[in-house]
């Protein structure tokens, strides 16, 4: 089972720069929640920030009863033993072959023989589609197999919590949908809470249990999936719809007479809209009750749909 | 680098505090003997042919200032001792600072950069794993091993070379040269230089190890960082040089 992370009042800078604050949110044992926001809103620093890589000036982060974001270097290094990350790029060490970035967790903090490792490594490798590349160097592979083999990598210790940094940039559409599918499988088969960190409307759409947008230097909102999807909040609409009209602007924000008179203009009838029907786990996963729970709601969600038209 | 003086402090500060972090962390087990053993050979890969070259005209220049002193002075006969003592005891420690940082530093402030823009060292951290404990113990080790053997090789090289210079070119005698060897010169002398390459070795691995780390900004935040680490090694080690030459001095009982 997932562990709960519950952030509260968080706040980042650098030097002067704020780059968010007041963050409070709590991601929920073994679901999958998205976090959406404009470029450069900090996203990665978020998540950079919940693993410990960065401290925050203020507020706290509580991970089975642990405030990580006072724990001594020696301590955090334990609790990150929880957590499976997967870096943009992948972050593959570039002087070992795919095989060896894969076995690196195993064989730097388990005693597994050898034999043991090359069964989880291959495992792993085969759920993410890379069997057949064991041997290639990170620097002679394609950006989309260097994020399968991260995330490969981030999943041999059998974490508690997965982070993924922008999963879906620099992929094609429909690698995209296959790691989508990939990300939903994992979750029912390992059930451990899934933080996706994206810009990615579609992924967002389809994805995930709860949903959170960071905007303007704060968390704008962060709730249940069909809550923000529905939400009336401009920014959280504007973002979803992926269009010029409300708050967020090119250059991060616009005044406010312009967006109501923006506001104003959007024809209203384009609001009615169906929820996205959400992604669930393959054919040959079996589910766990918590997901035959989601797919019984889906299927009734779909019959109301098709009785209503 | 920030030209503020609270950036030069904040960075010292921080680069003071990485080297304690090394120091503490130099006993924990399991010793990276791997990664000791490469780098080790990595580094001496890199510096042993340099350092050699550049150790020849360097004995040579000193043979020559010397040859034509000690012939002014009447003094031939102390040619082999002066000549000594100058590539012992201030020659080879500053030549293996020079190889160790331009040569090897650059290598590892290079190749640790590149690992924190690519986002390796942060996975590292993620995964459990020290970076300081990992990759860094085990580059200044290697970079103190090899510039305490460098030193070895300069003092020989750079002795080698003066005594071709005098006593071939400058017409020396060679018995004068070699007896005069140790009328100056100690034992201790030699001691003394090879601390001092091994802490310039520490000080260089501990820099380009730093500012590897601390890489930002793409690409040329690499190059920035190598460039830094050379300049900041440089000051150090004259630094540290001198303050270790003046205890030195104090401390040992000269001769003559």
């Amino acid at each position: 089972m997932g562990v709960e992370i519950c952030v509260e009042g968080l706040t980042k800078s650098f030097g002067h720069q704020v780059i968010w604050q007041d963050v409070s949110l709590t991601l929920p044992a073994g679901e999958v929640s998205v976090m959406l926001g404009p470029s450069g809103t900090g996203k990665s620093v978020f998540l950079k920030t919940l693993v410990g890589l960065l401290k925050p000036e203020r507020g706290s982060i509580t991970i089975q009863g642990r405030d990580i974001t006072k724990l001594r270097e020696h301590d955090l290094y334990e609790v990150r033993k929880l957590f499976g990350v997967l870096f943009q790029d992948g972050a593959l060490f570039g002087s070992m072959n795919l095989y060896d970035n894969i076995a690196f967790p195993l064989r730097e903090h388990t005693r597994k023989s050898e034999s043991e490792i090359r069964r989880i490594v291959l495992e792993k490798m085969d759920m993410v589609g890379l069997i057949g590349a064991e041997g290639k160097l990170p620097g002679e592979i394609s950006g989309g197999m260097r994020k399968r083999a991260g995330l490969a990598r981030a999943l041999v210790l059998d974490p508690e919590i997965i982070l993924f940094d922008e999963p879906d940039s620099g992929l094609d559409p429909v690698r995209v949908a296959y790691l989508n599918q990939l990300i939903v499988d994992l979750n029912a088969q390992i059930d451990a809470t899934f933080l996706i960190v994206t810009h990615d409307i579609a992924s967002a759409r389809q994805v995930p249990d709860n949903i959170g947008l960071l905007f303007r230097r704060e968390l704008v909102m962060f709730g249940p999936r069909a809550e923000l999807l529905s939400s009336d909040e401009p920014v959280v609409r504007q973002f979803l719809n992926g269009r010029m009209q409300g708050p967020i602007g090119m250059a991060e924000e616009k005044d406010a007479a312009q967006v109501e008179q923006e506001l104003a203009q959007i024809d209203d009838s384009a609001r009615v809209q169906q929820l996205t029907p959400r992604l669930l786990p393959g054919p040959g996963i079996t589910r766990p009750p918590r997901w035959q729970a989601i797919a019984r709601r889906e299927a009734e969600l779909h019959q109301k749909e098709v009785a209503g038209a | 680098m920030s030209l503020s003086p609270a950036g030069a402090l904040r960075h010292s500060g921080s680069l003071f505090a990485m080297a304690l972090d090394v120091v503490r962390t130099i006993p924990r087990r399991p010793f990276q003997a791997r990664e000791f053993i490469q780098q080790a050979w990595f580094v001496a890969s890199v510096t042993i042919l340099p350092t050699a070259l550049v150790s020849i005209p360097f004995g040579a220049v000193i043979a020559l200032q010397i040859g034509s002193l000690t012939r002014q002075l009447g003094a031939q006969s102390f040619a082999g001792a002066a000549s000594v003592l100058a590539v012992l005891r201030e020659a080879s420690p500053i030549v293996t600072a020079l190889l160790i940082a331009g040569a090897g530093g650059t290598a590892i402030c290079a190749d640790l950069g590149a690992r924190k823009i690519r986002d390796e060292i942060d996975a590292m951290q993620v995964l459990g794993i020290d970076p300081i404990h990992r990759l860094v113990v085990p580059r200044v080790l290697a970079s103190m091993l090899v510039a305490v053997l460098l030193n070895g090789l300069v003092s020989v090289v750079g002795v080698a070379g003066g005594y071709f210079f005098n006593v071939v070119l400058q017409n020396g005698t060679p018995g004068a040269y070699l007896a005069s060897f140790t009328t100056l010169a100690q034992l201790s002398d030699l001691w003394a230089a090879e601390v001092k390459a091994l802490v310039f070795g520490a000080i260089a691995g501990i820099v380009a190890s730093y500012k590897g780390l601390t890489a930002k900004g793409g690409p040329k935040g690499v190059g920035d960082a190598v460039n830094q680490s050379v300049v900041i090694t440089f000051m150090l080690l004259f630094v540290t040089n001198f303050v270790m030459t003046a205890v030195y001095f104090q401390v040992v009982p000269q001769r003559g």
